[in-house]
């Protein structure tokens, strides 16, 4: 109370924050940038540990050895498939049944609200076959699922191989204490919706499914199995799952337990691990490794089958193989293994680890908390500095551009899907290219509306006027910041990294063209569109200009078929929130 | 004057229409700092279900409103059904709002009462200009119908809406200077839920400033008004809870409402300081720190009156910010109505310092509270610490908004003239300087 209350030191404390408040602000802007790639070095970051729990990985003895029956059993499966031009239904039913397991089958239809040009799907129908292993030894009350999709072509064969063979074995062992799933689902993401949505008696996304007629218990956790090759040569660990959330530490850290003891490759956003993180090369490869998983994780997409299971709670991730010209080989056998010691040690409940955000190295962790401070710091430092200017109630004088730019992020969010029938008709695009073009439309009429409205509304902008403005912007923008942090740290640092610097020193006196250029240039759609370069060139694969564009409008195109299908966040965030701060910004620029 | 007020009538109206058709009404009627186990609408219609079946709708865990409150609902409900043929939902939506329409009508009155009542006319003058004092009604209604507090707990269909209500009439007539209906109307609250006994205290202090009879403990007149006054409330209550039994012809309703408020036996999360604390608190220990935590809304009231007994009207607001505070299952809803009353003390705003770190604490907590919520329940990536970390901010900054008013007067053990001399002395620096 003392330090608050006595009206001296008050003073002086509130002088001096004023006095250095563009030192402070500049400082923690800095220091939260330089921490942020200082996580990529190990030293800094906090050793993982093996909980308790989730040790004792040797103990297990594993003598799967069926490798060489998966992969005639992924032909057989390839051959059927293509006979059946699409899922065999029955033919799974019957090998599911064959292998002693309780086999029901769930259809589904979705229409998208405008055709996937990625996937070239509009309507799409399916079924989602499913065996049930029932455990032996224990009440029926909990399961772990092992799913595998079965996808358009060549690929996947592999997995649902695997999947048979694995539950073949499964079945001749005595000691399961959980009911083990095994999932065969069509339409990648869309079957997995339906069948978790009809697991758990939820709709969230209006998609259309039969009831599922047999369940297990709850489930404790899950793996996604992605193998296109016979013989592959390492084993790629995905984690990012929908709204960016990211499975139990403990899950990952096991399977990369097992991945060493059984002498297969693990790499983490396609990347090995190096363990010479004193040279300049090392921490340029954990610091890549570290900006894929933050891109990755922002762009709130699920990256896996596994992504959808996380909504309720359930521990999961997705193992793809990946063929490379590597001279190791891991053959079927070991992964079949790997997934075995992996069920046995879900008998384990995993030991909560809560704060679990990237992986520079697979060994490394961090505390998030300390992170969203830093970024936020910063903003609330530059809302003190306007608060202490006096500030008449203008209340109505900013209840103008609040309301406008909202209204704007209302129609940035609505019209695009709703709009694509009449912009079909009036000009020659595809639906998917005219919500795009719509949304990016908007997005720009956007940049014109305050300037005018502004004028027509209320005349000449007071000085007082544009400070109560800023100093509610800001203050929106920091509380905002700070829940997005939350819920998906990389996409709120993203946004702050983006969006702080300019927002925070924008005044009406600034020069209005270099203004203009540099807030149009760290806008949020600048964003995606530096983002998707950047990610292009991360994975080795740097694209050009032209077919950068290209790729951002089919992100844009994801992102809203993303909310639309599974319920992904990041759009209407953007479209709802981010924009329309930013929009109030912009409206400062023009002040008078 | 009117037209305004009919505009903000209109905007506040658009916007709870607007939010009952949309699909957030029933994402907020899950929120847990919007209801609560007392007054959720989902366990009203659970209690009417089971009262139209014959059953006591006390009998199972479920219900937890008071019988007269359950036959007011039952009689609206079946009104909504014979004569609109609406749905009771929308019936529901029209009470709240017809409610909400009161206050602000109540609130306007009750402020004029308040400017005439309390302030002598030069001092008035000298503390606000006219034209401010006439835009304060505006302002108390603005500050209750638009905060978004209240429109979340209308939208949400809880039963927190009418208690306020009640509540805000009982401030009315006392300020009109009718014991008797302040009494009745007191006792209704008390009988609601328990805690609006402390405003006992303040109602008679401003009864007896009003009738200019000393405090003073051996004058027959002092015993003889109060006694008059506590057999309103006393008779009042006793009537009501007679009522309630013979309505519903057995007493469960006392344990189930009243002990339900006591004992805290529901640990649902809300914006309060029970439920983590009584979760984690081992059964032994139980009844001492129900004790010690329930004491808090009762004690606060003796050494208030003493220190405020100059300013009943402040001690009202006081008492109802502490029983915010403080009562057990706290929702949001109560928090609005105690915020409601802040701009009649806006004269006091320019001794009130920090302001606006207790608005941002407030406004990012308000935030924060869905955030962590989801955080802990659906992604599993915090826990309940972190969303009792939230409640404990949210509470330390209305302690914070509460005591700052507070300390002024206690610096200024004058009061009022005190402020004036203050005010005087700060305009005359501030003409020297210019």
């Amino acid at each position: 109370m003392g330090l608050l209350s006595d009206p001296n030191r008050r003073k002086a404390l509130t002088n001096l924050l004023t006095r250095l408040n563009t030192p402070i602000c500049i400082v923690c802007y800095l220091a939260a940038i330089v921490w942020f790639m200082g996580l990529a070095f190990e030293p800094f970051t906090l050793r993982t540990y093996m909980s308790e729990n989730a040790m004792g990985s040797t103990m297990v003895e594993e003598r799967f050895s069926s490798g060489e029956r998966a992969l005639s059993l992924a032909k057989e499966f390839d051959a059927h498939k293509r006979k059946a031009g699409g899922m065999p239904v029955e033919w799974l039913v019957k090998a599911m049944q064959a292998r002693g397991l309780e086999v029901f089958t769930q259809s589904f239809s979705r229409k998208l609200p405008f055709p996937d040009e990625n996937k070239e799907r509009y309507m799409v129908g399916g079924r989602n076959v499913y065996g049930i292993l029932r455990a032996a030894r224990a009440p029926r009350t909990e399961a772990l699922v092992i799913t595998a999709p079965c996808s358009p072509g060549n690929s996947n064969n592999q997995a649902v191989g695997l999947l048979l063979a694995l539950a073949q074995y499964f079945r001749n062992q005595i000691y399961w204490a959980k009911d083990i799933i095994f999932l065969v689902n069509e339409h990648d993401l869309i079957g997995m919706q339906a069948w978790l949505e009809g697991y758990h008696h939820t709709n969230i996304t209006g998609m259309e499914y039969s009831p599922l007629q047999g369940r297990a218990g709850s489930i404790q956790a899950a793996l996604a199995l992605e193998l296109s090759g016979d013989v592959i040569t390492s084993l790629d660990l995905i984690l990012e799952g929908l709204n960016g959330q990211l499975p139990n530490l403990d899950l990952t850290n096991l399977f990369y337990a097992f991945c060493q003891k059984l002498g297969a490759l693990c790499t983490i956003q396609g990347k090995l691990q190096r363990n010479d993180w004193d040279t300049a090369e090392g921490y340029t490869h954990a610091a890549q490794t570290m900006m894929l998983m933050v891109l990755k994780q922002a762009c709130g997409r699920s990256w896996g089958d596994h992504g959808l299971f996380l909504r309720y709670h359930i521990e999961a991730a997705s193992i793809r193989g990946i063929n490379s010209f590597r001279h190791y080989k891991t053959d079927a056998t070991t992964i079949g293994r790997l997934v075995f010691v992996f069920c046995i040690k879900q008998w384990y409940k995993h030991h909560s680890v809560y704060f679990f955000s990237f992986c520079p190295t697979v060994k490394c962790y961090i505390m998030e908390v300390e992170l969203i401070c830093r970024c936020r710091c910063s903003c609330i430092t530059l809302a003190f500095s306007v608060s202490l200017q006096p500030s008449s109630p203008g209340m109505l004088t900013v209840l103008t551009p609040v309301v406008i730019s909202h209204l704007t992020g209302v129609a940035l969010y609505l019209l695009p899907v709703h709009l694509q029938e009449m912009a079909v008709e009036h000009f020659p695009v595809s639906e998917t290219e005219a919500v795009v073009l719509t949304a990016i439309a908007i997005y720009t009429a956007g940049l014109a509306l305050p300037h005018n409205t502004q004028r027509l509304l209320s005349g000449e902008g007071t000085e007082q006027g544009w400070k109560v403005l800023k100093l509610t912007a800001l203050l929106y923008l920091a509380v905002l910041l700070g829940c997005t942090a939350l819920i998906n740290f990389s996409l709120g640092f993203i946004l702050a990294v983006t969006l702080v610097p300019i927002t925070a020193s924008i005044t009406p006196h600034m020069p209005k063209a270099l203004c203009a250029l540099a807030m149009v240039l760290l806008s949020p759609a600048f964003t995606i569109l530096y983002c998707v370069f950047i990610y292009q060139e991360l994975i080795e694969a740097p694209v050009s200009v032209g077919e950068g564009w290209m790729l951002f409008l089919s992100v844009i195109s994801q992102g809203i078929l993303d909310h639309a299908l599974y319920g992904s966040l990041v759009y209407p965030l953007l479209a709802l929130f981010i924009y329309p701060c930013w929009l109030m910004f912009w409206n400062i620029l023009f002040w008078n | 004057m009117a037209a305004p007020l009919t505009l903000l009538l209109i905007v506040a109206v658009t916007i709870r229409a607007v939010l009952f058709r949309s699909s957030l009404a029933e994402l907020i009627s899950e929120r847990v700092e919007v209801v609560s186990p007392l007054n959720a609408w989902k366990r009203v219609v659970e209690g009417l279900a089971l009262l139209d079946l014959g059953v006591s709708p006390y009998s199972g865990d479920v219900f937890h409103e008071t019988p007269l409150m359950i036959y007011l609902f039952h009689f609206t409900v079946d009104y909504a059904e014979i004569v609109f043929m609406v749905s009771p939902y929308f019936v529901d939506c029209l009470s709240c709002l017809l409610a909400s329409l009161d206050r602000a009508k109540i609130f306007r009155k009750q402020k004029y009462a308040l400017e005439s009542d309390r302030y002598p006319a030069d001092c008035l003058e000298l503390l606000r200009s006219p034209k401010e004092m006439f835009y304060i009604p505006l302002k108390v209604a603005m500050f209750y119908l638009l905060n978004p507090f209240t429109i979340l707990s209308c939208v949400a269909k809880s039963t927190c809406g009418l208690n306020n209500a009640i509540i805000a009439l009982f401030i009315f007539c006392t300020l009109k200077g009718s014991a008797l209906l302040s009494g009745i109307l007191l006792a209704l609250a008390t009988y609601q839920s328990i805690y609006p006994l402390t405003l006992f205290a303040p109602a008679l202090l401003f009864f007896l400033q009003r009738l200019y009879i000393p405090v003073n403990l051996r004058r027959s007149s002092f015993w003889c008004f109060t006694l008059q006054y506590a057999f309103i409330y006393v008779g009042s209550l006793v009537v009501i809870t007679g009522l309630s039994f013979f309505l519903l012809g057995s007493w469960d309703f006392i344990p189930s409402v009243y002990g339900f408020i006591f004992s805290v036996p529901d640990l649902t999360p809300n914006i309060g300081l029970f439920w983590y604390f009584f979760a984690e608190m081992f059964e032994h220990f139980r009844l001492f720190f129900i004790c010690v935590f329930q004491i808090n809304v009762f004690f606060y009231t003796i050494p208030l009156s003493i220190k405020l007994k100059e300013h009943p009207v402040f001690l009202i607001f006081m008492q109802i910010a502490i029983i915010s505070i403080f009562k057990s299952y706290p929702t949001v809803g109560d928090v609005a109505l105690y915020m409601a009353f802040l701009p009649a003390w806006s004269h006091l705003y320019r001794f009130l310092r920090n302001i606006f770190l207790v608005s941002c604490v407030l406004l990012a907590c308000s935030a924060l509270f869905p955030v962590l919520w989801h955080l802990w329940i659906y992604a599993g990536s915090a826990n309940s610490n972190f969303y009792y970390a939230i409640t404990l901010l949210f509470n330390f900054g209305q302690t914070f908004l509460i005591i700052r008013p507070l300390t002024r007067r206690r610096k200024h053990p004058g009061g009022f003239d005190n402020e004036v001399s203050c005010f005087k002395s700060s305009v005359w620096k501030s003409s020297l300087k210019s």
